[in-house]
């Protein structure tokens, strides 16, 4: 017997809220199939690179017309509130395309001299960035799990890339079995949230706690509690960061840079469209323990990476500092410090990307001479590289006329503004106590010779892709530095948070 | 909230009689039974022969079979639930069907032109 049955209500899908993800997606799907089909031909590689490029670039158009929708008409929720376009996700977005764009340039190069090249490799990256953006417009705690999934799985197998590579093959393993613990504890967090709420869409939400009172805030506060560990994993902070050196170190250098530039954009979307929009209510409760994340990651990260000989751990060390300041600007829990956040994870993936082709270069053939030694009279062997790698070493600990000073300011600032003078002053000890090891590194480049008289190993040369990166990520960082207006304008102008 | 852990009961006692017949069952053997233990009862039993290592071996190649079932597993689970009420999804749950299923085939078109799943 067959039941009469109710249609069931499809919600209308808004194509153009949702193409930037289509786009990239359909890049990588596109691959994956070119190279099925074009086995062992010559060319597919290349036909790869094609269309990772234009995945990326039609997907970069249609996050700039979001942009001038936002701007214009207002944030907007479409398919049930699924996705949510406003300034702020369109923002990050950019920021996720841009790292994407800047990593896959450091890649090509580095898969053909490694005999890696294959297109794979970039279907992972553009599937991971799909779903990146994804993460960044997430309108519901579900679309946020499924993005942060479809974001992590292609980084899992990306670390362990170069599977010649003892070090590569331990840094996937560590990240996938630590990731997807994290990718649990998260659903977890997403299950005693909707129990608590009922709901789980983040304005859904919001809603719920404006117009009820939680008599047993317990469930609530708990499932908050292992949402922020699960983001917190992703973005690297401390106490949740004990996979960050030894995956940052093994896993190939290029992949490295899109997980420290574009995965902690997108990690903190998650993070500040959570504790911004939904639980905004519950400041009191969620303040603490941004705080307590905040201090956390800035010590570890200043004082654990005093001791690293290996530059990339270095690296991984100020990547976990650098989002304790950005958590920072979450603890102001302002307009002002979430605008200090967003300038602060733009002007950071330019840093930390041109950090990383510069140690892609000295790394050589074999991706492996990562030492401090191996840094030993680069001023004087390779002069230009070796100033490239002290500007941007220099930016992250915080030089005045560089944009990494700018965003520091306004995170500081920011802070001082609501009063939180605590966290201020961590911040500032902080950057002091970093600030030395990025100097050791420089001064090994200037001040001292190869040990023992030994040829040192050669230095690759750099090719057109990497210059392009390098002299983007100065430019940016130079440009803000001095003409910080029109970035604090459009990072303002990206709080804008889709409420309601 | 009474009635709620009530039906819970059946449960309970379905355990328990579970545990209670294993334990009985296990227990009288224990009692009946001759006990006359050697170290060569103990060991793997491989047709008679000596053993050689303890081990059960299966050939690594296997896991991509396994990968290749999880994805139709997956594929299943979701299928089942669609299918039941795919007359009221109607048009719009056949077009988000066929576009999962062809993407999950792309997968297998993948592996099959890799060459996986020849046993070579």
């Amino acid at each position: 017997m067959i039941a009469a049955v109710a249609p069931i209500v499809t919600p209308k899908i808004d194509w153009l809220a949702i193409a930037p993800e289509i786009a990239l997606g359909g890049a990588g799907v596109l691959i994956v199939l070119v190279k099925a089909l074009m086995r062992r031909r010559r060319g597919v590689f290349e036909a790869s690179v094609v269309i990772a490029f234009v995945g990326v670039l039609v997907s970069g158009a249609f996050i700039g017309r979001q942009w001038v929708d936002v701007r214009h008409g207002g944030p907007f929720t479409t398919i049930r509130g699924m996705v949510a376009i406003d300034g702020f996700g369109v923002f990050l977005g950019m920021v996720v395309l841009i790292a994407t764009v800047l990593a896959l340039l450091l890649s090509i190069r580095y898969l053909q001299r490694e005999g890696l090249d294959a297109p794979e490799y970039l279907a992972l990256m553009t599937l991971s960035a799909a779903g990146m953006l994804a993460m960044t417009t997430a309108g519901d705690l579900v679309v946020v799990f499924v993005a942060l999934e479809v974001l992590s799985i292609p980084l899992y197998v990306l670390a362990g890339f170069d599977r010649r590579r003892l070090t590569s093959q331990e840094a996937g393993m560590k990240y996938f079995l630590l990731g997807a613990f994290s990718s649990a504890v998260f659903l977890y967090g997403v299950a005693l949230v909707y129990g608590a709420t009922g709901t789980t869409s983040l304005t859904g939400i919001a809603r719920f706690l404006a117009g009820n009172t939680v008599v047993h805030e317990g469930v609530l506060v708990a499932g908050l509690a292992l949402l922020l560990v699960g983001l917190g994993f992703k973005v690297a902070a401390s106490p949740f960061h004990m996979w960050t050196p030894d995956v940052y170190q093994g896993a190939p250098t290029p992949v490295t840079a899109f997980m420290a530039s574009a995965t902690k954009a997108a990690g903190f979307a998650a993070l500040l469209r959570v504790l911004g929009t939904s639980f905004g209510l519950y400041q009191a409760d969620w303040h603490l323990a941004v705080f307590g994340l905040a201090t956390l990651s800035l010590v570890v990260g200043s004082v654990a990476g005093l001791v690293q000989r290996d530059v990339k751990r270095l690296l991984a060390y100020s990547s976990i500092a650098h989002a304790g300041y950005v958590l920072m600007g979450l603890e102001a829990s302002t307009a002002r410090g979430f605008s200090a956040a967003l300038l602060y994870l733009f002007v950071y993936a330019f840093m930390v990307i041109g950090a990383f082709a510069v140690v892609l270069l000295v790394g050589g053939r074999g991706d492996e001479r990562h030492d401090l030694d191996d840094y030993r009279g680069l001023g004087a062997r390779r002069p230009l590289l070796a100033g490239a790698l002290t500007f941007f070493l220099l930016a992250q600990a915080g030089m005045p006329f560089t944009g990494g000073f700018v965003v520091k300011l306004q995170v500081f600032a920011a802070t001082v503004q609501s009063g939180q003078y605590a966290m201020t002053i961590i911040g500032v000890l902080a950057s002091v106590v970093a600030a030395f090891y990025y100097l050791r590194v420089v001064v090994a480049m200037y001040m001292s010779e190869p040990e023992g008289g030994s040829t040192p190993a050669p230095t690759l040369p750099v090719d057109p892709a990497t210059a392009v990166v390098l002299v983007a990520a100065v430019g940016i960082t130079l440009f803000i530095g001095f003409l910080p207006g029109t970035f604090l304008h459009f990072a303002r102008d990206a709080t804008v948070i889709f409420r309601t | 909230m009474t009635n709620y852990y009530h039906s819970y009961l059946a449960v309970a006692v379905f355990v328990g009689a579970a545990l209670l017949m294993v334990g009985a069952m296990l227990g009288v053997g224990r009692f009946v039974r001759p006990q006359r233990p050697q170290p060569e009862k103990y060991l793997t039993y491989e047709a008679g022969s000596d053993p050689v290592g303890g081990w059960g071996q299966s050939n690594v190649r296997y896991y991509v079979y396994a990968l290749l079932f999880v994805m139709f597993d997956v594929e299943a689970v979701f299928i089942f639930p669609w299918a039941v009420r795919l007359e009221s999804l109607g048009w719009y749950g056949l077009v988000e069907m066929a576009i999962f299923i062809i993407v999950l085939t792309l997968g297998l078109v993948y592996a099959w032109r890799k060459g996986v799943l020849r046993w070579a």
